[in-house]
């Protein structure tokens, strides 16, 4: 069943014993669900779930013209980012379409680190190398340095607290922390992808088992990729590879709020500026079908015998017990109640645009 | 879960159960097939009355995280299908062999229970190479 030629996480033993379902996962061998998508996406709704996301990609980046470098091929604005947060940001071609989209979080003045996609690290380091020629930039991919694991859900303040030796509470969403967990060293960083409290845990990979271990063992329930995708998309929370990518404008994905034009010249600058003016040709909305039926990704809108649109996410959301998803809309199509067709396997089934996201948690 | 005995089983994970006296073959996925799935969300099932021929599809099952396609294990008639499950897909999950039927169909052609399907321990030894592929 399992490929050897698969790449493992730290945590691939866990997995195996804790009789996780693995499958490949853009040429990881990572766990899809434990208990069943369902228990393990209600866990992380009412209680706290276990992630492993050491597959991800770690970069560091120091230097002189590091915020220069960082600036130039980035859509958001790092120069606003304070010491110890972290900003959701968008790793940008010269057409103003996806590199990456990745979380960048600053230590001090020109000393930052990225989190970025795992199907996507060789690219994106890549990408950075060539950005950072000719500037005093030191990049290195630490990716295998770290393991990383998310703790998520609204018990994660309470359940970690007793194992950490910083205050979490004061920790506010988007910021991170230096410090150890049941006595590893960790950075803490109040973050995820899930729509939910939470954190995501930096650790050394020879620590990250016993503290996988420790969680569980204080209740937090070990959760697959498969309850992440659901998590994630009740949250509207874009997936790389699904609903953006080398085509797709941040301001295409709905992504405005990380488009800062006004901060100086960066990749993609003139294309979000005329797609600000203008209106961009499509954008990505929330829909839920209208009838029975689920649109996955992939999955043609049509009108008529003409193609509109394309899901580019879809799924049974377990909170809101209906079909869901993510598609690319022409703009005059997009407005919440307009309803189209999702072709199912060859039938026309009616869905409709509504506001997103599809799940926020009470404050 | 061992696999029933009194049960014929196709490569696609269906399973028959056919009552002789009445000619009626109850349909439904096994208990691997429903593992491999996952959380089953909905169950799409024909009209009653439709005709089938071996191999048709016969409905699709979605998972949260899949669609997969359900085929016909024998010819006949789709006599009735299991209303329960458009409220509780779940009992696909919970009771694949019991609650979770599909549908039952009224065999036109009896020997296809010997000439195209498998016995529980055909069928098990078919699940060990899929397994390990």
């Amino acid at each position: 069943m399992v490929d050897q030629n698969l790449k493992r996480t730290p945590l691939n033993a866990l997995h195996h014993e804790l009789g996780a379902k693995m499958v490949d996962f853009g040429g990881w061998e990572m766990p899809v669900q434990y208990s069943g998508i369902l228990e393990e996406h209600e866990a992380v709704r009412t209680g706290a779930g276990l992630f492993d996301v050491s597959h991800m990609g770690e970069f560091t980046f120091r230097g002189p013209d590091t915020l220069r470098m960082l600036q130039s091929t980035t859509c958001n604005d790092v120069s606003k980012i304070a010491n110890g947060r972290a900003q959701y940001n968008g790793l940008l071609y010269p057409t103003a379409t996806f590199v990456d989209d990745l979380l960048i979080y600053k230590n001090g003045d020109n000393d930052y680190f990225a989190v970025v996609n795992a199907s996507n690290i060789d690219k994106d380091f890549e990408w950075f190398e060539n950005t950072a020629k000719g500037m005093e930039v030191e990049l290195v991919n630490r990716s295998d340095e770290y393991a990383l694991i998310a703790l998520q859900g609204p018990s994660s303040v309470a359940l970690l607290q007793p194992l950490v030796n910083i205050e979490l509470s004061p920790l506010k969403y988007y910021a991170f922390a230096h410090g150890t967990v049941d006595g590893a060293k960790a950075i803490l960083s109040r973050t995820g992808y899930t729509g939910e409290d939470g954190f995501e845990i930096f650790l050394d990979p020879e620590d990250v088992t016993r503290v996988a271990r420790k969680l569980i063992e204080l209740g937090a329930k070990p959760c697959g990729l498969g309850a992440r995708d659901t998590l994630r998309l009740e949250a509207k929370m874009a997936l790389y590879g699904n609903d953006i990518d080398h085509t797709t404008t941040p301001l295409e994905a709905d992504l405005g709020w990380i488009v800062k034009v006004e901060k100086g010249e960066f990749n993609g600058r003139d294309v979000l500026q005329r797609e600000k003016a203008e209106g961009p040709r499509r954008k990505l909305v929330g829909f839920e079908m209208a009838e029975r039926g689920i649109a996955r990704h992939g999955y043609p809108i049509v009108d008529g015998s003409e193609e509109i649109g394309v899901v580019t996410s879809g799924t049974h959301s377990p909170t809101l017990k209906k079909a869901i998803g993510l598609a690319y809309l022409p703009l005059d199509k997009s407005a919440p109640g307009t309803e189209f067709m999702v072709l199912i396997r060859g039938r026309e089934t009616r869905a409709r645009v509504v506001p997103t996201p599809f799940y926020k948690r009470a404050k | 879960m061992s696999t029933p005995e009194d049960s014929k089983y196709a490569k696609s994970h269906e399973y028959v159960h056919f009552d002789e006296k009445e000619g009626i073959g109850t349909i439904g996925i096994t208990d691997y097939a429903q593992k491999e799935l996952g959380d089953v969300v909905f169950v799409e099932l024909p009209q009653v009355g439709t005709q089938l021929e071996a191999g048709d599809e016969l409905g699709s099952i979605e998972s949260v995280k899949a669609v997969s396609e359900l085929f016909s294990p024998v010819s006949g008639e789709v006599v009735e299908v299991n209303e329960a499950l458009a409220e509780k897909p779940e009992l696909v999950n919970t009771d694949s062999y019991g609650d979770g039927w599909m549908v039952r169909i009224k065999l036109s052609d009896p020997s296809e229970m010997d000439e195209l399907l498998m016995n529980a321990e055909e069928y098990e030894e078919y699940i060990q190479t899929e397994a390990g592929h």
